[in-house]
């Protein structure tokens, strides 16, 4: 995708200087239970009807429109109203909004949408202070038809990072095992989607259990655990070639596979003779360099941002806890200390916070605290939740939650105040989500 | 001998590069009540204890009618072998005695109580526990493979206590 660079951009950059803006649209983000911003998304116009591989722009302009109400009132900050409902407006009025007739909401998002004569789409996005009656920013995307969800996401993420101060994640893919059949043979299969289930795609067959995917940094492969052969282990699928490779040779069970921030190394567990242990080993393949040496079960391990940390659940104390080790194994020192047990541990990508899976009186629930182990909250509520992986941005986790006896499990997320817990949609049922990087 | 097992071990390398190859699924768990060998009625039928109605000797049919058990259980996280637990590996294990050919996986399987990666160590675990048992009774390791399902295969379907005993479980299962 193309960003492109709007004309008026000094301007722009005057008005992003206004104070007046900032203080009467911002979304306060602090508190959990904040009143959503009531913010307008009518139908992007197009400048001249044309038919595209996508659909026509007219009815991409509805389409995009409904796109980014939907992200931004996925993320619990917004109430969007529209495009449903909302009055037209004129590719005139884009740059320069009919301001009355939006005071019913405190920011309004319009765009339009335009074929152009390479086969390429443009759409434009613009965010205005519907109060302060000015514009907030504004950015452009050149796109290939088939990407054109993208530039709703991009436009919704432009908005999002503009009113509430947090990074992107709208433009981002979740990685995740597709589940179906009875509970004692389940068919899992390694499945992809964009962070609101379109797009979905299979990447392997379910003819053999796969389990635990996870992103390459830079998108382009995908590490797991597969059944294949009934040998499990752990394997790296390049996602253009669809091809899979075995990661570590003549091993044992090997499982538990997560990239390093940089895309180098993957850090894994590998049991023998019953010990399991923590390792690293170049993404390329080679020799696993053991990281931890207790008895016992270390496993789990997820790096810090900088790569200079690593947090882990181990056993070695009688039951699962979390503990953090600098990259190379040293300094290994226990952070959860409440009462049950602590697992799957996933350092935020903004590196404040470690999201877990705890278990105590019967039930799963996923938690937060931070590295040093302070300020623990749990987040979710329910028999069984599993796995979290960290939005792109650090504010939004994503996890699965499994049903008592039947064990069907589904994707869901939830914001880390805890509030604006939600299903994520997938065709069959879900386990074992990875939230991506936000998309280049 | 040598030469077949060379013929595997290449065998199986060619399939480890395979990525997802189509693999049978003969060692996921019986089916409850799963005793009767569908080529039973073949072999001629010798005295391996119990079962003598034609099943063949160091078959897998012969093995499940001759041992105690093809499967034993544990306590919620743990991986001992109890008293109860010798004596079904012990009759495994004086089955194999006598079926010195005879190669065997053991997989070993968690409760859903614990969370996936945890369950596939703990799986490994009990494998290995029986496994180690095993050998401690004469077998040879390089007879036993193990491979651990973690949570994956429960064998009672059930959220409740009684599911949960029936699914920490390591099973013997015969190579044939």
């Amino acid at each position: 995708m193309r960003k492109v660079t709007m004309a008026l951009g000094a301007v722009l950059a005057s008005l992003l200087a206004a104070p007046a803006a900032f203080a009467q649209v911002e979304v306060d983000i602090e508190g959990g239970i904040s009143e959503p911003l009531p913010i307008a998304v009518p139908v992007m116009p197009t400048p001249q009807v044309a038919s595209t591989p996508a659909g026509a722009t007219d009815a991409l302009g509805r389409q995009l429109a409904e796109i980014v109400a939907t992200d931004l009132r996925n993320s619990g900050l917004f109430k969007p109203a529209g495009p449903a409902g909302l009055p037209a407006v004129a590719m005139a009025q884009v740059q320069a909004p009919d301001y009355a007739a939006w005071s019913g909401a405190q920011a309004l998002v319009q765009g339009y949408v335009r074929a152009e004569a390479n086969g390429t789409l443009t759409i434009g996005c613009y965010l205005y202070d519907t109060f302060g009656r000015t514009e907030l920013t504004r950015q452009g995307f050149n796109v290939a038809p088939a990407e054109w969800r993208r530039a709703a996401h991009k436009c919704a993420d432009a908005v999002y990072t503009r009113l509430s101060g947090e990074g992107a994640y709208f433009d981002s893919r979740i990685v995740y095992v597709s589940e179906t059949g009875p509970k004692g043979n389940r068919i899992k299969r390694l499945a992809i989607m964009d962070q609101d289930g379109a797009n979905h795609r299979f990447l392997t067959n379910g003819q053999s259990i796969v389990l635990t995917p996870r992103f390459a940094p830079n998108q382009q492969s995908i590490v797991y655990m597969s059944y294949a052969n009934e040998r499990p282990a752990i394997y790296i699928l390049d996602e253009g070639s669809g091809r899979s490779r075995l990661l570590v040779q003549n091993a044992s069970l090997t499982f538990a596979p997560r990239f390093s921030p940089d895309g180098r190394y993957v850090l894994f567990s590998m049991a023998q003779a019953g010990n399991t242990d923590i390792y690293r080993v170049p993404a390329g393949g080679g020799s696993p360099q053991r990281l931890t040496n207790a008895p016992g079960i270390d496993t789990g391990g997820s790096y810090s941002p900088d790569g200079s940390k690593i947090v882990f659940e181990s056993d070695r104390s009688g039951s699962q806890q979390l503990y953090v080790m600098n990259a190379d194994g040293s300094n290994q020192t226990r952070i959860s200390f409440g009462g049950g047990r602590y697992a799957t541990p996933v350092w935020s990508p903004r590196g404040d916070l470690i999201a877990f899976t705890r278990q105590g009186g019967g039930t799963f629930r996923i938690g937060i605290m931070s590295p040093s182990g302070g300020g623990e909250k749990l987040l979710s509520d329910a028999w069984g939740d599993e796995g979290p992986s960290w939005s792109p941005n650090g504010r939004v986790l994503t996890f699965f939650r499994s049903a008592q006896g039947s064990g069907r499990a589904q994707i869901w997320s939830v914001d880390l105040t805890g509030s604006n817990i939600r299903r994520i949609p997938t065709a069959l049922d879900g386990s074992d989500p990875s939230w991506g990087p936000i998309r280049p | 001998m040598t030469k077949i097992s060379a013929t595997l071990f290449v065998a199986a390398g060619l399939l480890a590069t395979a990525g997802c190859a189509k693999k049978r699924p003969a060692v996921l768990p019986p089916a409850p009540g799963q005793t009767v060998d569908p080529n039973a009625g073949i072999g001629t039928g010798t005295g391996t204890g119990t079962g003598t109605n034609g099943v063949v000797p160091g078959s897998r049919a012969d093995f499940q009618q001759s041992v105690a058990s093809d499967t034993i259980n544990f306590g919620l996280d743990q991986y001992d072998i109890d008293a109860t637990a010798r004596q079904i590996l012990d009759s495994q294990a004086q089955w194999l005695t006598r079926y010195p050919n005879v190669r065997v996986t053991i997989e070993g399987h968690a409760d859903e109580r614990g969370t996936r990666e945890y369950n596939l160590a703990l799986g490994d675990r009990r494998a290995n526990a029986a496994s180690s048992y095993l050998a401690t009774r004469g077998i040879s390791p390089s007879r036993i493979t193990t491979i651990s399902y973690g949570k994956e295969r429960p064998l009672a379907l059930g959220s409740d206590e009684a599911a949960w005993a029936q699914n920490r479980r390591a099973v013997t299962v015969v190579l044939q």
